[in-house]
This record gives structure tokens, sequence and C-alpha cells, in this order.
């Protein structure tokens, strides 16, 4: 058993860890698709850019500049999109919206190729978080023992924010009824707006602790992590920020026990998200945590 | 109705312009295959064509499912995938196996349908029928996994509908490059030396670039003929309101199934013919960012148009592949411009695209169709000469 | 209650939406080449009656038949079983349950209009009758694609302005169905109904929005294509003068429950159908 426990012990902190990252970008998705009803596809190459801007910003001036720089550029980076690619088309069909999510991914893709050049960029270490420590005999950094611990924290802030504050119950007020909401007076571009800067904000936070665990950010490294978020959300029942969080631990742990499997199954620790994915819409297509809407006919 | 249109000049005026239109392009492409001198300008517009043909069935084949079924679907490239290694698995000879198949003891798979037609037809005619029916396969193959996979995705309504295809797409390109199915699929190495577009001729006649014109023209004028039958109408249906399809008697499932399978087919079909044109296929090339590329297309020709969807086609791979080039190239007419480097013309591509999305959302055709009779209607005394611009073949 | 054959019998029809019981043990019967309307006060279950019959929904509880053979039948089970509040809760346990997709029922001679009209939107007027003519045509794929069916396809457009003629519509038929005016848009609603050769005709609020001199026409039009087509009329209507004069018996609901049944005379004069409409006051 101690032995089995030592062997996997690396793909479990590893797994908590990388769940904790996806948790984090997971909020992002599940709160505009909560509002908005919009699968946010640009999401995962924000967290992208993120990466790339820590890359370059860390290449310039001290840590204790550049990461805060980051948060600061992924936030206006949300918030550019949403007030240029989505807002228009805020009476659009669902498809038009989904479809300009995917334009904006295609764009941030592009810009990222092209300012580097097409070739992978080296990401800084991060003094501290990238620290070795052992736990139970495993060798690991210190950023997979920090994510889970941060992540729960900000998850925690974030629920007293959705409960507490005022702008908080103006987003569960819109996310319920959107055309209500607005005539109730909530100012809801400012809602979509705070939405997206929570959600940006918590991608940038996650790009600063995933990357820190590969070598390097290219322009299509935001596009599995950014998918596998949305299963999480999907997962743990689209609009519920537990369940996205629930659902991206699991996603991440699952993903790197079968990594551990063995080289032959290695190729399927993408695709089980997915299969995974699909037996929850089949099963429970709401999810663990969501509510179920039924169509007036 | 249909009375009426039958005696319309414009119709009939409008479809010999068609007719004279499709023969000048077949004409030109036969030319472009066999007489006109390989010089930097066939060398690029060859490509473009051939290629602008593939996409232009594979951009249909998806415009069948988002634009005339409503069905929301981001599996293309997984049944591209399928369509090419069906395509390449049966059409690699048998004495390249052991090449191609290196880390696998040669594959499982002993033959060649081309050439075993080859050996009893002759090589050409081996080639010309082997690829065909490999075509074929490919597209039944395709449309084979679209019916396992539609009967639990098709229950699912937009967005989750779009999602789940997506994870399907992921899902069969790691079956494709899984090491156990290797003997067949080679794992994650790539698929070489099937027969290629450059090995279609009859005689010393080449038809490498007349192949794909007339395998895409032929499924695409199935769809057209399809979406104008009873049951692209019962698609639209479907489409423009499910609740009141089913209430009139309309099976949802069936039809969406129908609309699901069929699209599969001919994206099966527009995979093997990319693979064809390529000569080398690997399944990490089938990521979703070829779906979104391909979705986009769509768009771009106008959701709901079958015509939109190949002038676009056409119009995406000259600009992609030829038109915009100059913008990677560092120099703009001879001026050197520092920031016109690699990957730029993506970038300027991408606004393009936003632009489009932003404040163009209805393509260049909207749902509508081009139609030489409606030019003709609207040119009527000029007819002909303007018209002559807009014809892609198609 | 006359000798006729029962085309539409329902039976302890209850639909629960959580704890909520939107239709509460519903039984009713529509003799064949009547009109019978269900009346009752908004948010008194007579849509989602509607949509039980037409399976739009599966109701919790209750057994709907079609010309003497069941048609849905269905019994609280799993989750429900413990949350059902209705009757009869094991009246119809015995028997295997039975929910067909709306389809299947439209192909059994039921066809129906929508409360908030549902054309498709972007066909002509001609493509939306043409296109619920669909269903019956004795085509498939292959042949639709190949055109070998081009003489059903020829019958189904002949039909389909033989039927736009007798509605006064022809002359929109080159029209998108969503740019006709309010009124035309409901009778193209029937006409697309029709289309689907029912023996059955469920109409919900066909005068909803309308004035009184379009409600008058509307009835008069109801009674038409009733004896034309051969068929029986089961409708929800809030206009009460169309109601009473049109229909041959009258079933009320409020609250889901049935609160009187009986000839429109005897409706009119009901006090708990005043009081359901006009409220009681609570001394």
């Amino acid at each position: 058993m101690s032995a089995f426990v030592q062997a996997n012990l690396p793909y479990l902190l590893a797994g908590i860890s990388v769940g904790g990252q996806y948790a984090l970008i997971a909020i992002g998705y599940t709160m505009v698709y909560g509002i908005l009803r919009l699968i946010n596809f640009a999401h995962g190459d924000v967290f992208m850019v993120a990466g790339l801007v820590m890359v370059y910003a860390s290449a310039s001036m001290p840590m204790y500049l550049s990461i805060p720089l980051v948060l600061i550029a992924t936030v206006a980076l949300g918030f550019t999109i949403e007030r240029v690619a989505y807002k228009p088309l805020r009476s659009a069909p669902r498809m038009s919206v989904m479809i300009s999510a995917i334009g904006v991914s295609y764009l941030l893709q592009n810009c990222a190729l092209y300012f580097t050049g097409g070739l992978a960029q080296m990401y800084p270490t991060i003094p501290w978080l990238s620290n070795s420590v052992t736990i139970g005999g495993a060798t690991t950094k210190m950023v997979t023992i920090v994510t889970p611990i941060l992540t729960v924290a900000l998850v925690f802030a974030l629920v007293l924010f959705i409960q507490k504050t005022k702008i908080g119950m103006a987003m569960r007020a819109v996310s319920r009824d959107f055309e209500t909401s607005q005539l109730m007076g909530i100012k809801i571009n400012s809602v979509i707006s705070m939405t997206f800067v929570i959600g940006c904000f918590l991608a940038a936070v996650g790009s600063l602790l995933y990357f820190t665990n590969y070598p390097s950010v290219i322009p299509t490294s935001g596009a599995m992590p950014g998918l596998k978020a949305f299963v999480a959300a999907v997962f743990g029942g689209i609009g519920s920020i537990p369940g996205a969080v629930i659902g991206a631990f699991l996603i991440g742990i699952c993903e790197n026990i079968i990594k551990g499997l063995g080289s032959n199954w290695t190729i399927f620790s993408d695709a089980f998200t997915f299969v995974l994915l699909i037996i929850v819409l089949l099963v429970k297509p709401t999810g663990i945590f969501g509510e179920k809407a039924t169509d007036k006919v | 109705m249909e009375k009426t249109l039958r005696k319309d000049p414009a119709k009939k005026i409008g479809s010999a312009i068609a007719i004279c239109l499709i023969a000048a392009l077949y004409i030109l492409l036969f030319l472009l295959d066999n007489v006109l001198p390989a010089n930097g300008f066939t060398l690029m517009l060859i490509p473009v064509l051939k290629k602008g043909a593939i996409y232009s069935l594979i951009c249909v084949s998806m415009n069948l499912l988002n634009g005339f079924t409503g069905l929301f679907s981001l599996g293309q490239a997984g049944f591209l995938l399928v369509g090419a290694y069906a395509y390449a698995i049966f059409a690699i000879p048998a004495d390249q196996h052991p090449a191609v198949y290196q880390y696998f003891d040669g594959g499982a798979i002993g033959f060649s349908i081309p050439e075993a037609l080859g050996k009893l037809l002759g090589e050409n005619a081996g080639a010309f029928l082997g690829s065909i029916i490999c075509i074929i396969i490919a597209g039944l193959v395709a449309a084979g996994f679209a019916a396992l996979i539609g009967i639990p995705v098709l229950r699912l309504k937009s967005d989750y509908l779009a999602i789940a295809t997506l994870g399907f797409a992921e899902i069969i390109r790691a079956i494709f490059q899984w090491n156990s199915l290797g003997p067949v699929t080679n794992g994650s190495n790539m698929l070489r030396k099937y027969t290629s577009l450059s090995a279609i001729k009859i005689g010393s006649v080449k038809l490498a670039t007349v192949f794909p014109f007339l395998i895409a023209m032929v499924c695409i004028g199935l769809i057209v003929l399809l979406i104008n039958s009873s049951y692209g109408r019962a698609f639209k249906a479907i489409r423009d309101d499910e609740i009141a399809a089913e209430a009139m008697g309309i099976s949802l499932f069936k039809h969406k199934m129908l609309s699901f399978v069929i699209s599969s087919f001919f994206a099966g079909v527009g995979g093997a013919l990319l693979a064809m044109y390529q000569t080398t296929i690997q399944a990490s090339a089938f990521k979703s960012a070829m779906t979104y590329e391909i979705l986009l297309i769509v768009v771009i020709g106008g959701i709901g148009s079958i015509s939109g969807s190949c002038i676009a086609s056409f119009l995406y791979i000259a600009c992609n592949e030829w038109w915009l080039r100059f913008l990677d190239s560092g120099s703009f007419f001879g001026i050197s411009v520092p920031f016109f480097r690699d990957g730029f013309r993506k970038v300027v591509f991408s606004v393009l695209i936003m632009v489009i999305v932003l404040f163009f959302s209805r393509g260049i055709m909207g749902d509508k169709e081009l139609s030489f009779a409606g030019l003709v209607r609207k040119l009527s005394g000029k007819k002909a000469a303007q018209a002559a611009e807009g014809g892609d073949g198609k | 209650m006359s000798e006729k054959n029962i085309v539409l019998h329902v039976e302890n029809v209850t639909m629960q939406f959580g704890g909520v019981i939107a239709v509460n043990n519903l039984s009713l019967d529509v003799p064949e080449g009547e009109i019978i309307a269900l009346i009752g006060p908004n948010g008194a279950g007579k849509t989602t009656a509607f949509n039980c019959i037409t399976g739009v929904y599966e109701p919790t509880n209750g057994l709907v038949e079609f010309c003497g053979l069941p048609m849905v039948r269905n019994f609280p089970h799993g989750k429900m079983k413990k949350q059902y509040l209705g009757e009869n809760g094991d009246k119809y346990i015995h028997d295997p349950a039975i929910s067909p997709t709306p389809d299947k029922i439209t192909a059994l001679g039921i066809a129906r209009t929508f409360q908030n009209i549902r054309l498709w939107k972007s066909m002509t007027v001609f493509d939306n009758v043409l296109t619920a003519k669909h269903m019956r045509a004795k085509q498939n794929v292959f042949s639709a694609t190949f055109r070998t069916s081009a003489k059903e396809e020829r019958r189904m457009r002949e039909e389909t302005a033989a039927l736009l003629e007798e509605q006064d519509l022809l002359q929109y038929k080159d029209e998108l169905a969503t740019s006709l005016p309010y009124g035309l848009q409901r009778r193209l609603e029937i006409a697309r109904a029709l289309a689907t050769e029912p023996k059955l005709l469920l109409l919900d609020e066909p005068a909803a929005g309308m004035n009184p001199q379009e409600t008058q026409e509307l009835g008069v039009f109801i009674q038409e294509i009733r004896d034309k087509y051969g068929l029986t009329v089961f409708l929800i209507e809030h206009h009460m003068d169309l109601v009473m004069k049109i229909s041959d018996y009258i079933y009320v609901i409020d609250f889901g429950s049935e609160i009187a049944r009986g000839v429109p005379r005897d409706i009119q004069n009901d006090q708990r159908v005043i009081d359901a409409y006009l409220g009681v006051s609570e001394e």
C-alpha cells in the first residue's frame, strides 16, 4: 500500500496542483457563462497571453514589478475583449457571440505567434514558487503546495464577494434574469465588465502558477488548459463556482493519474477529460451543482 | 411555382451562363495541368485552386450542419481526420508498407485498393478508380463515426452540443494516435506514400487539379439537391423552430442524425481529398483550431449560403497562401517594412475576420445564393459580361 | 355527451413540476366532429394540459387515449415516486409507461397551433405549409435528393397550393411567413397544422391578440374547417363570446383542477366559473 502511494504520490500532487490552476481558469468560464450564456473560447488564450506578458515583463524589470504588471495587463485585456468583441453583439443570436469568441481566440493566438516569431518563450523562474520541496518522499516544486491553498483562499474570497457586496448581488441577479435586472436599474455593462475583470484576474494568477511548472510558453499553450477548465466548469454545473472548482480538481487529478499509467495511455490524458465531459452531459447535462432550466412552449 | 420558373427566360440564360462558365473553368484547369508552363504565377495558382476546391467542400459540409440544420457542431476536424486516415490507410501500396509502418512491422493491412485495381485495369485507371473508391470509403467511415457519436450528442442543445462535438473530435484524435492501434493508424507517426493527386491521370493526361474540382463539385451538387428537397426544408424547419418542427411531425432525432451523418460523410470525403493534396498526413494536425478555421470561413461566406461558403473558401485560401504572402516577407513593393515579418499575415487576417464577425455578421452572401438567373434579371440587357466575375465554378 | 366516437380521451392526467401541480387529475373526452373548449383563468394549466397531450411534456401520471388506443401513459416513478402529490398515483402502475415524442403524436393524427405563434421565420408562406407535408410524404432521403420521387414532390406542391387557396393565403405565398399581419399568421399556423392531415386539431388561444371583428371571423372559420376536413377541434381560449358561440361542450379548469363542465349555457351561469374568473371576496 505504502509502496503504491509512494509511486503515485508525485502524480497525485501534480494532479491537485494542476487541478487548482484549472479551477482558477474555470471560474472565468463559469462566471461568464452564468451571466452571458457564452462559452468564452478566448479565455484560454487570455491565460496564454498572461504567460507571455510575464515572459516579456520579467526580462526587463524585477519580479515585484512584473507580477502586478501581468495581473493588470491581463485584466485590461479581458476588459477590452468584452467591450470590443462581445458588447456590440449583446442582442445578436448566441451563435454569433460564440463565433466572435472563436475569432478573438484566433486573433490572440496569431498575435502571439507574430510577437514570439513562433519560438517557444522560456518562462522565468519565480523565486520561492520554483523552489523544490519534498513531501512524503516525493520531490516537487513549492508551487504544488501553494496552488491548492491559494485557489481555495481566492475562491473563498470570491464567494464572499458575490454573497456580500452590492455588485456581487447584481451579478447574481443578472445571471438569474438578464432583462429583468436591466429593468430594475442594474447597470448590465458594468456587471459584465466586472465579471470579465474577475475572471481574467484569476486566469492571470492561474497562469503564474501553471507556467511555473512548465519550461516555456507557446501561442497554443492556452488552448488545452482552457478547454479542460471549461469541461471542469460544465462538470460542476456551469454557472456554479464551487462546482467549477471541484470539477477542476477532479479533472486535474484524473488526468495525472492516467499519465501515471504508462506511456501507452498518456495520449488519452487529454481525451479523458472529454470522455468525462460527454458522460456528464449525458447523465446529468446540468452538471453536479447545476440547476435545471426548462423551455417554455 | 415550378412551372412559372421553368418558363422564366432569365433562368434559362442563367443556367446557360453557369454551364459555359463551368466548362470554361474545366478547360482552364485542364490547361493548367497539362499545357501551361510552370511559372511563378501558375505555381501559386494551382495549389490555391486545388485547396480552395477541397475547402469549399469541407465548408459546405459544415454549413449543411451549422447553417441549414442549426446544429452548432465543432467536430469537423475529427471527421476530416477520420476521412483522411481512412483514405490513406487503403491507398498505401503494399511494397511501401514496411517503410511507412516502420515501427509496426509493416502494419496490419497488406494491400492497397488503387494498386489492386491497377493490376486489373492498368496503373492509371487503377489509381483513378481506386482513389475514388477509397474516397467513398473515407466518407462512409466518417459517416459511421458520426452515427455512433450522434446517438449521445444530438440530444444536447446549442453550446452543449458544440462542446461535446469538440470533445469527440479530440477523443478521435487521441484514438488515432494511440500506439495500440499503430498497425492500422501508424500511431502518432505520419502516413505517406499513398496515392496522391499527382497520380491521377488518364493515359498521359494529368488531372491533378481537375480531380478535386470534379469530386468537390459532385459532392456540393448533391448537398444542394438535398437542401432543396423536402428533407432540406425539414432541416431548415428544425433550425428555425425545433418545437414547431416536432409538432408538425418532423422527427428531431432522425433529421438531426441525417444531417449530422451526411455532413460527416462529405467532411470525410473532404478529408480524403485533403490527404491526397498534402501527400502526408498526421493526426496531430487535426486540432480544434482547424475546426475554428473552417467555421470562420463559413461565417465569412455567410451562414446558410452554399455559394458563399465556396467563394469564401477560395478567397480565404488565396489570401492566406498567396495574396497576403507579402505581409510575411518583410517588404512591400520593394520597400522594406520592419513589422512585415513572419506571422503578420495571420494577424492582419484575424483582424479582418473580427471585422467581418462584428460589423458584417451576414458575411459575403448572407443566407442568399449566388444565382445567375438573378444576376441576369438584375442586369437585364447587359447580361453575361459582368456576371463572369463571381463564377468560381460552383 | 352524445353517443359519438370519442377521439380524445384524457384520464386522470397530472403534471407536477417539482412541488407544483400544474395539472391535477384532469379527465375529459373529446367526441368526434365536435368543438370542445378548455377554458380557465391565466395560469390555470391549460397549455400544460395541451403539452401533456401532444407529447411536449411527459405527464407525471395519467392516461391519454386517441381513437381508443393508449397514446400517452405514465405513473410517478423515479424521484417523483416519493414527491408525488396528486391522486391516482398507483392506477397506471401496472402498465408500461408510454411517452412518444411530439412528432409521433402528430403522425397519429393530432395537430396543434401555439399560443405564441411559432412559424418558421426564414421560410415563405408556401414553404411553411409545404414543410408540414414532409411527414406524410412517401420518400426517403435518397429518392428526395436524386429527385426520383419528383412525383411525390409535385403532389405535395399541388396540395399545398390548394390548401393555401382554400385558406385565402395563396396571394401571399412567396412572402416571408413572419411578414404577414398577425391575424393571417394565426390563419397560416392553422393551415400548416391542417397540412399534416390531422383528425384532431388542437388550437392554443387562436384568438389571442385579435379584435372582436377578427375573433368573430375566426369563429366562423373554425366551424368551416371542422366541416370541410371532417375534423374534431379542441381549443383553449380566453375570448368568452367566441367559446360560447362555437363550442359544443366546455371544460373549465382553475389551479390545474377541473371546476366545471357542461354546455355553454350552463357554464355561463355557473357560480364557480364566475368566481374563478372574477375572484371571490374573502369574508
